[in-house]
């Protein structure tokens, strides 16, 4: 394991366990008394605009990112799976079309779009539902990419004419013998989508278009500060972000280190 | 041999590219209106609501003559064929938020702010990115290369409204060279059309999301065409680092950016969503936020297929430049 990686590994391993274990043992309490109070030794990063501890804030709102990050990644990954699956499988007609679908879709500005989605889904999805949508729907088209290219590779092996040969239908073949071949390419670009989706439900947040506002996320706690900035709370700008860099860039620089490792080819088709 | 190249370009054909191209268009935004089309068909939200205000409901009878006014109750098919023919005569409907007035005059009005935005973060992205990512190539391994490097991957993991919202706490809050937001100074009697001390801050904000990866295109193009034949041989004809640099190597390496750039566009434009909402800078972007927060369907409808539009023609516009300045593209295959 090379230093970076390494090094990434004990920051995410301290911030998911700080996710954990840290709104338990520092719960966040409006105190009016501590308005916009400024980082000391009981407080090290300050207290916000209800004079709730920030340290505490950071740690719950980690906690939700990371969940809804991690979710949002899964759901894009399902899509592009299936999406892939369906143009690698079917082949022919099924590929090319599948193939422009997914070229139209990348060409695509995928905020403006991920905004539709959260705005057209969010009465019955609520804001958590939406955003994992949103951010499923805009973010498949790299892995259907990687499935289908794997797919192509997969099918002139001989141990899939084995297969055929021995009467396999379409589904046995595709659960028995395509899939767990799929799977570490699958988890690897699950783990590289991880970082987009923090980015984006921060985004998104942060518009006021994520998660509901009484929640407690990271692009909720930007939100708040875009006005305590002018109260000259540069905490609350400040750690926040911190926080969602200190995730993104240990979670991506984990991923590229599994990508090296297990899919050397792939070095241009997903980056963070 | 050289002459057989030049004596082949054909204009006509990179004319034909372009009319390919742009027969093209028309499909590509049906494709989007119908899949824009498709998803408001499919969501909860009723289009009956979404013209009456946000508190207020609709007694059932007015509900059903609103739909029948904008021929709701009309099968799917219908409602998009009319839909498109409205596109076409180029009425993509009416906006709550701001009062009736028909959605494409106000994006018309707010084209022009974003269009200065962008153009600025590209022209920073690319003048920046260039002198950066070849810097860093030039001293490689230098603590040049390892600054150049280092910011790229800050940026990559950074998200660019917090850089804005520092920016604006260092530069506008703490020690007041620069505005915070807005595009103009609003105690300016004769304000000018665009304030550059007002534009720096987004502007800065934009490109600090796109930066990183035309700076590491730069620094990785330059350190690999260093190895090529024909560098090597101005190397070796005793010509200065920096005029092969400059006149031989990156003339060649740069020209597929332009490709690159075409298919960043789309990242920029939605990047002013973010940039324009932090700054308040009146574009197309915080409209389309505002239009979201409401939840003005036909505004944030048309917003979309007017990003998608810009998106289509500026891939077309790089790929025809690369066909200008690139007359090996031109060439069919050898």
């Amino acid at each position: 394991m090379p230093v970076g990686a390494a090094v990434a590994a004990g920051v995410l391993a301290v911030l998911v366990l700080g996710a954990l274990i840290g709104p338990v043992l520092r719960p966040a309490r409006v105190d009016l008394d501590r308005v916009y109070a400024a980082p000391s030794l009981a407080h090290p990063m300050g207290a916000d605009g209800s004079g709730r501890d920030l340290l505490a804030m950071v740690l719950s709102a980690m906690r939700v990112s990371l969940v809804i990050s991690v979710l949002a990644a899964a759901v894009a990954v399902a899509v592009g799976v299936t999406i892939g699956a369906v143009a690698g499988i079917l082949g022919r007609w099924a590929d090319a079309l599948t193939m422009r679908f997914i070229d139209f879709m990348a060409s695509q500005n995928h905020f403006l779009f991920a905004i539709l989605l959260v705005v057209l889904f969010r009465p019955v999805l609520g804001g958590q539902g939406a955003v994992l949508l949103s951010v499923g729907l805009t973010h498949w088209t790299t892995v259907a990419r990687i499935i289908r290219s794997e797919l192509l590779s997969l099918r002139t092996r001989p141990f899939i004419a084995a297969a055929i040969g021995g009467g396999a239908g379409r589904w046995r073949l595709f659960r028995r013998h395509l899939l767990p071949h799929l799977a570490p390419a699958t988890i690897t670009a699950m783990i590289l989508l991880v970082p987009h989706a923090i980015f984006h439900e921060s985004g998104l947040s942060f518009l006021g278009l994520g998660l509901p506002a009484h929640r407690a996320s990271l692009g909720n706690m930007l939100a708040d500060s875009q006005h305590a900035i002018y109260a000259g709370a540069w905490w609350t700008v400040l750690y926040p972000g911190l926080v969602i860099f200190a995730l993104a860039a240990s979670v991506g620089t984990l991923g590229e280190w599994l990508r090296d490792r297990t899919q050397p080819r792939w070095r241009s088709e997903l980056q963070l | 041999m050289l002459r057989r190249t030049r004596g082949g370009r054909s204009p006509s054909s990179t004319w034909a590219m372009i009319g390919r191209r742009l027969l093209a268009l028309p499909v590509v935004l049906l494709a989007v209106a119908a899949f824009t089309f498709f998803l408001a068909r499919v969501s909860p939200r009723d289009p009956v609501q979404s013209y009456a205000t946000v508190q207020s409901t609709v007694r059932q009878q007015t509900a059903e003559e609103i739909a029948a006014a904008w021929g709701l109750n009309e099968p799917p098919h219908r409602q998009f064929l009319s839909w498109l023919g409205n596109l076409l005569r180029g009425d993509l409907g009416n906006s709550r938020l701001l009062g009736g007035q028909p959605v494409l005059d106000e994006i018309g009005a707010r084209l022009l702010p974003s269009a200065v935005l962008v153009g600025a973060a590209l022209l920073l992205v690319l003048v920046g990115g260039l002198l950066a990512g070849t810097a860093a190539a030039a001293f490689r391994d230098t603590w040049v290369d390892r600054a150049v490097r280092t910011l790229c991957y800050v940026n990559l993991a950074a998200p660019s409204f917090w850089i804005g919202l520092l920016m604006i706490w260092v530069f506008a809050i703490q020690l007041g060279w620069l505005p915070p937001g807005g595009m103009t100074d609003p105690r300016a009697v004769d304000p000018p059309l665009v304030d550059l001390r007002h534009l720096i801050l987004p502007a800065l904000t934009l490109a600090a999301a796109q930066h990183a990866w035309f700076t590491l295109y730069v620094r990785n193009t330059v350190l690999s065409v260093r190895q090529d034949d024909y560098v090597r041989f101005a190397e070796a004809s005793g010509l200065g680092r920096g005029t092969v640099l400059f006149r031989h190597a990156l003339p060649n390496a740069l020209l597929p950016f332009l490709t690159l750039t075409g298919a960043h566009l789309a990242e920029l434009i939605g990047g002013t969503v973010l940039a324009e909402t932090i700054f308040g800078w009146p574009g197309v972007g915080q409209l389309a936020v505002q239009a979201a927060l409401a939840a003005d369907l036909p505004l944030l409808l048309a917003i979309t297929l007017a990003g998608s539009v810009l998106v289509v023609l500026g891939n077309l516009t790089a790929d025809v430049s690369y066909r200008i300045a690139d007359p090996r593209v031109r060439e069919p295959a050898l």
